[in-house]
């Protein structure tokens, strides 16, 4: 056990925060700049320099770099120090670039891969429909080939971003029922930019319009914009599971959530003392803490594996689980730290310059982290079954 | 960076596991908490021949150098076991020995403390709660008298660590003249105890005033290592269980509820294992962090442990509540590490303490 890191590590990381001092944030107009502009070049320095975009092919846009979680993590350190911008976020990156890296035809990795490194094109998945949500392989958009263009029907739901996007990255039906629900399906990407499809925000409970429905009513797409073989769609969206890097990022977020309740702590009173100072409260907090140091120390272990060509096991799968229960037990310290606040709403928008009501936001925010991507309870089964090896239940968990 | 065990910490602990596996069996654990006096003397033995006695020992003094982290990987196997063996006082008196004694009190004692001839123990407890260091009473000097309480294994050591006023450890040969003991009825009969009763007892110091901490925080890191391994021991027995009893003509373990209760326990155990992996780390290495994350890892682990053992039995139904089957030998370990040395609510008041809130 070393926790410290290596010669070659330390002087690595050096050499980030050397780049970072000499590039964040640009000088434009001799002024130094953060906005979109200026991150968008810093992008492509960052890029350049080998720091962004690491595992993805120079040709594509990437900077190529050999598989080191170490470094990666050492520049996730470096760049969050001074918030210097990383990979574009959003779906697109973190879902169809690895999977058309993976199963893509060179037409459709030229064609997409660059623009949506550049931030060009952005994407919404659309997996979920109405009637199938934990159930995902029920679901019945269709697709059909007519001439050289896929003709797609049906409607999907929980499409974060879909209004902003131009793309979409469809499961659809395509294939006739052969009784097994997981096959006949295939991975379609589709503009949304077409008359045949409709988008309507949902609003949600935090009164912001994130997710969508999506409405497809003879929308059309080319006949080579299928990733992965026809009916083979299920396996081509289960291939970007294995880029995950859920690990890493999740334990980061729970630190900084922990971090950010404490200092609420610190500047509520309870009582005319500092809530910090309230017996009750340093409890609960030390407890909060015992399980984010827990998740943080797990990631560590987990990072270690991979580095050393270990699959870290089924630890993996309960990532989602350890975020959402921390979630939910900073919003009851939140709740409690709030008082009168719980019964203000939060603005919707620049959250971050208004009183404790913005907490509200994080209130809701760890209910949607305790459902998107896969409800506790489908985690719950996943980590019995595939992780402890609990006999399944005849209903297939994916 | 490598926030791993080590291929040869691993293979210390499974060498354990296999040993344990032979000696250590459900007869044994059985036979061991029906008698008042300690029955697996034997088991211990072997953990001796093992190397055991020696781990934290220095190789000058014949034993085998290594760190708090070897020595809690082994306490996490003892503790997966319930092994009914004297490790914890034994490891924690040589480490004590080892760190702050002189060199005539360190030729004296390590050799036989390595080669298990002669058994050590500490004396914290003086009743009421006061384990720390801050609440010792006991005036040392070159005699003792007071009493100590919860002394692991009393009666068969050789050589006592006692804790005394202003965090000043002891040294404390124990004889029939001075010291008396009495066995406490202890709820976790896998560890016995006794309270002592030191009467003129000869004694001399072992280091300085207020390094009693470090052995303090080293009982901590011992005892979450110990309650990590036990809790992933009754978890895999309700897993086990969960798979091959059947009710409504299936494993139980196809029903949601059940399945979703076993991955609760798992997620509040399973990551947990890297707060007492670290905080061994911290004790030899991070020494400004180590009281923190010993007391840190302590107060978690030790509140998973007793939770879990207590789901596990809920999980289990009838069966997990007899005395034949093996979890409630769990439930009360677990009832041991939570207490022992103050339980987790007095150490999360010392965390907040020390995170500077």
């Amino acid at each position: 056990m070393d926790l410290k890191y290596s010669r070659e590590h330390e002087e690595f990381r050096a050499e980030v925060a050397a780049f970072l001092a000499a590039n964040w944030p640009p000088i434009i107009d001799g002024q130094p700049a953060k906005g979109k502009e200026a991150q968008i070049a810093f992008r492509k320095v960052a890029t350049e320099a080998g720091y962004l975009y690491r595992n993805i092919p120079r040709q594509y846009g990437g900077s190529e770099q050999p598989a080191d979680v170490i470094k990666a993590q050492i520049i996730g350190e470096e760049f969050a120090k001074v918030r210097a911008p990383r990979e574009m976020p959003g779906i697109g990156i973190m879902m169809l670039v690895p999977t058309l890296l993976e199963c893509g035809t060179e037409e459709q990795k030229d064609l997409f891969i660059p623009k949506t490194l550049s931030g060009e094109y952005r994407w919404a998945q659309g997996y979920s429909e109405p009637n199938s949500g934990s159930d995902l392989a029920s679901l019945k958009t269709k697709g059909e080939l007519v001439g050289d263009e896929w003709l797609i029907n049906g409607q999907k739901i929980w499409s974060s971003g879909a209004q902003f996007a131009r793309f979409m990255f469809v499961l659809c039906r395509t294939e006739p029922d052969t009784g097994i629900k997981q096959e006949g399906i295939s991975y379609l990407l589709v503009d949304l930019k077409q008359p045949g499809v409709t988008i309507r925000p949902l609003k949600q409970i935090t009164g912001g319009e994130e997710f969508c429905e999506v409405f497809f009513d003879n929308a059309k797409t080319p006949a080579s914009w299928i990733v992965g073989k026809r009916g083979e769609g299920w396996q081509v969206s289960k291939a970007t599971l294995s880029h995950e890097r859920s690990s890493i990022g999740g334990a980061a977020t729970s630190v900084g959530l922990y971090e950010k309740i404490v200092d609420m702590a610190r500047n509520t009173t309870i009582d005319g003392r500092p809530a910090i100072e309230d017996p009750l409260i340093r409890d609960r907090l030390v407890s909060l803490q015992g399980y984010v140091q827990s998740h943080l120390y797990s990631s560590y272990r987990q990072l270690s594996m991979q580095a050393h060509g270990q699959n870290p096991g089924y630890v993996t799968s309960m990532n989602k689980l350890i975020n959402t229960n921390i979630g939910h037990d900073v919003a009851r310290l939140a709740r409690d730290l709030m008082g009168d606040s719980l019964m203000v709403a939060p603005p919707v928008e620049d959250a971050y310059k208004a009183g404790p009501e913005k907490w509200n936001n994080q209130f809701f925010g760890s209910l949607g982290v305790a459902i998107a991507g896969g409800t506790s309870n489908i985690q719950r089964n996943i980590i019995a079954e595939r992780g402890l090896g609990v006999v399944r239940d005849s209903v297939e968990t994916k | 960076m490598n926030f791993l065990l080590s291929a040869e910490q691993l293979e210390i602990q499974d060498t354990i596991a296999r040993y344990l596996a032979d000696t250590c069996d459900s007869v044994i654990l059985h036979r061991e908490i029906e008698s008042p006096s300690w029955q697996s003397q034997s088991v211990w033995q072997g953990l001796c021949e093992l190397g055991i006695s020696a781990i934290g020992i220095p190789e000058a003094y014949d034993g085998l150098g290594m760190e708090m982290i070897d020595c809690a990987v082994v306490a996490e196997e003892l503790g997966r076991a319930a092994a009914p063996t004297p490790y914890f006082g034994h490891t924690l008196c040589a480490m004590a020995i080892a760190e702050l004694g002189s060199d005539q009190q360190k030729q004296a004692w390590l050799p036989r403390l390595a080669s298990g001839e002669v058994l050590g123990t500490v004396a914290l407890a003086e009743g009421n709660g006061s384990w720390q260091p801050d609440q010792w009473q006991l005036v040392g000097g070159d005699t003792l008298s007071g009493e100590k309480t919860f002394v692991p294994f009393a009666e068969h050591a050789g050589v006592m660590v006692v804790g005394t006023a202003g965090g000043q450890l002891m040294l404390v040969t124990p004889d029939g003249a001075h010291t008396a003991f009495s066995a406490v009825a202890g709820i976790d009969q896998t560890r016995k105890t006794s309270s002592v009763t030191f009467s003129d007892s000869p004694a001399e110091k072992l280091g300085a005033a207020h390094q009693g901490d470090r052995l303090r925080d080293a009982a901590l890191v011992l005892l979450a290592a110990d309650a990590y391994g036990g809790a992933t021991r009754a978890l895999s027995m309700t897993v086990d269980y969960a798979n091959v009893r059947e009710q409504f003509g299936q494993p139980i373990g196809k029903f949601q509820g059940l399945k979703h209760q076993l991955a609760n326990i798992a997620v509040e155990i399973e990551p947990a294992r890297g707060l007492y992996w670290y905080a061994a780390h911290a004790f030899d290495h991070i020494v400004d962090d180590s009281p923190r994350a010993a007391a840190l890892a302590k107060a978690h682990l030790g509140d998973r442990y007793l939770q879990a053992a207590r789901d596990c039995v809920e999980a289990h139904g009838g069966i997990g509540y007899t005395w034949e089957y093996d979890l409630q030998i769990f439930v009360k370990r677990a009832m041991f590490d939570f207490a022992y040395l103050g339980n987790p609510a007095c150490h999360r008041k010392r965390v907040a303490t020390l995170n500077g809130w």
